[in-house]
């Protein structure tokens, strides 16, 4: 079956802003609404896309977390994914165990695609779609603004420094999304109830035979360093003036 | 000892600025042996560059017809064997380290540090998370080969050395895969400043209202010699192309002069302009979130004041 993979991260929603704990232990979690990664909603929009043009058969959304994930992925199934895969761990993640587990879950469904978001918005690492492509040994299309299912292959337009990149890759392919992709669909009252029917598999990480390690530990966490207090002026002159007087213009 | 591989990121010809601002990462560590790995289809005048930055102890480079485009997928397996025997590999927080780098980590087993801004020895670092809203330092056991991407914006560029570092040439034995293909890239070709090194950049946001007017911010950043960027707003309603973009998901820069019109100040744009030296925000709205980062703040009308600059500014020239 021609199958895409969508990996949807449980994250602290993109409109809360943030605060670092008094003590520098983390940063205060508690209590704030939490959502899908908006780039791993991005990511699931385009494989439904891809699936309602008749080029993909089913979409599977995969979420590695506490139990709370089934939250989001409840969500992602009522936006349209046909079922989902809950790897459920209470352990730190990192990157290259995300990768593992995505590695695991692509030897077992073999999907043609693996779509990620190309960043979480809370670690914001950027590693987990690039990891997963070399652990798979496939090609990897990253921040992806346009996409283009052509038979065995997929034409790519990445978003890049110098412009706008399109890579040619042959299928199965990792690919990671930008922000201009497309817009996420709303979700409906009557998605929501039909999403309660679908199926959410339960799985460890030991069954898909990975250990999760913290490699990298957080040692501390602090508020980014504040700018100094600037100065109002009144017009387009004084503005020159101040620039001049540091030597800017 | 530490020793650094530093993946060179450049365009066939010319190095680019922000391999010097790694090594300056690299240097932060007591001791490091730096190294830079040079991908191209002919690395002659890269591979010189490289050799003069201040610190290089060696330039390694590789030919492969292949590499005149930089793919993640062809320069990692060829990267990843370079790396043996390197405590750390590091590559530019640029889209084509961000790219690549991940893919080398997964092939060497070892984690990464992403963004770095800060190396405090050769196993702990500062890097910013959730949009920069905070900082965090980790740290990781000294046995584990290190992967990195390092945040351009928080370092200057090393200068260069009087004596050339020697240039060698390597033969990785890894194939170059062939399931990527470079098909085009479409560059908005100008000839202003690149917005990631400029020392100026003039940023229009939404109240721009049109790609037409941001003619204007075009017309002033030429008198100002300065790049042109934009807000995410501005880029999403077709004002601005994507490669202008600053901000979080867009480009993270560090000019000596910022000038940001009608931009709000969303968290994710403050986000790319922090580091900049002196931020200059205007804005019709005496509220908005970009005055409480921006060091000279002036309420009013944009259409108006930006000819008023551009004319004050030609005065004095």
């Amino acid at each position: 079956m021609k199958r895409i993979l969508v990996s949807i991260k449980r994250v602290v929603d993109y409109n809360v802003r943030i605060r670092v704990k008094p003590d520098g232990s983390g940063v205060i979690t508690d209590g704030v609404k939490m959502s899908i990664n908006p780039f791993d909603e991005i990511a699931l929009e385009e494989a439904l896309r891809i699936k309602e043009k008749g080029l993909a058969e089913e979409v599977v959304a995969v979420s590695i977390g506490p139990a709370d994930c089934q939250q989001q992925l409840r969500t992602a199934l009522a936006m349209g994914a046909d079922r989902a895969i809950h790897v459920q761990t209470d352990a730190i993640i990192e990157p290259l165990t995300a990768a593992q587990v995505l590695k695991a879950l692509a030897d077992r469904e073999q999907p043609m695609l693996a779509i990620l978001g190309k960043q979480a918005i809370d670690d914001d690492c950027s590693q987990t779609g690039q990891m997963l492509a070399a652990l798979w040994q496939r090609p990897q299309a990253t921040f992806a603004s346009k996409v283009e299912v052509d038979g065995d292959k997929v034409r790519v337009t990445r978003e890049v420094d110098a412009g706008l990149e399109t890579l040619e890759v042959d299928l199965p392919a990792v690919i990671t999304t930008d922000l201009r992709l497309n817009e996420p669909r709303y979700v409906k009252l009557p998605d929501i109830m039909k999403a309660k029917k679908k199926p959410l598999d339960t799985v460890d990480p030991a069954t898909l035979g990975v250990t999760p390690v913290e490699v990298v530990k957080a040692v501390h966490f602090e508020p980014p360093a504040a700018r100094s207090k600037g100065i109002m002026v009144k017009d387009a002159q004084e503005l020159v003036a101040a620039l001049r007087s540091k030597g800017l213009v | 000892m530490a020793k650094v591989l530093i993946v060179a990121e450049h365009d066939g010809n010319k190095l680019n600025p922000a391999t010097a601002k790694c090594v300056a990462c690299a240097s932060q560590i007591a001791g490091a042996e730096i190294s830079i790995a040079v991908f191209a289809a002919d690395p002659t005048a890269v591979a010189a560059q490289a050799a003069a930055l201040q610190g290089v102890a060696r330039v390694h480079t590789v030919t492969h017809a292949l590499h005149a485009q930089p793919l993640a997928a062809t320069i990692a397996p060829q990267l990843a064997e370079l790396a043996a025997g390197h405590s750390h590999v590091f590559g530019p927080s640029t889209t084509f380290g961000k790219d690549l780098m991940p893919r080398v980590a997964a092939l060497l087993s070892a984690p990464q540090i992403s963004d770095v801004m800060a190396a405090e020895s050769a196993t702990r670092f500062k890097r910013p998370i959730y949009a920069g809203n905070a900082i965090i330092t980790v740290e990781v056991p000294a046995d584990r080969q290190i992967v990195a991407t390092v945040r351009v914006a928080s370092y200057q560029p090393v200068a260069t050395q009087a004596t050339a570092a020697p240039i060698v040439a390597a033969n990785p034995a890894a194939a170059v895969p062939t399931h990527t293909r470079f098909v085009s890239v479409t560059a908005a070709r100008s000839d202003r400043p690149d917005l990631q090194t400029a020392a100026k950049v003039v940023s229009g946001g939404r109240a721009l209202g049109s790609a037409e007017s941001f003619q204007i911010l075009y017309s002033l950043a030429d008198k100002l010699g300065a790049a042109v960027g934009a807000s995410r707003a501005a880029v999403d309603a077709g004002y601005a192309a994507n490669d202008m973009q600053v901000g979080q998901t867009g480009k993270i820069i560090a000019p000596e002069l910022y000038l940001a019109f009608g931009i709000s100040g969303a968290i994710q744009h403050l986000t790319g302009i922090k580091d900049a030296r002196t931020i200059v925000a205007i804005n019709k709205d005496a509220e908005a979130p970009i005055f409480e980062v921006a060091d000279i703040g002036l309420v009013g009308d944009l259409f108006q004041i930006v000819p008023e600059i551009e004319k004050l500014i030609a005065q004095s020239n």
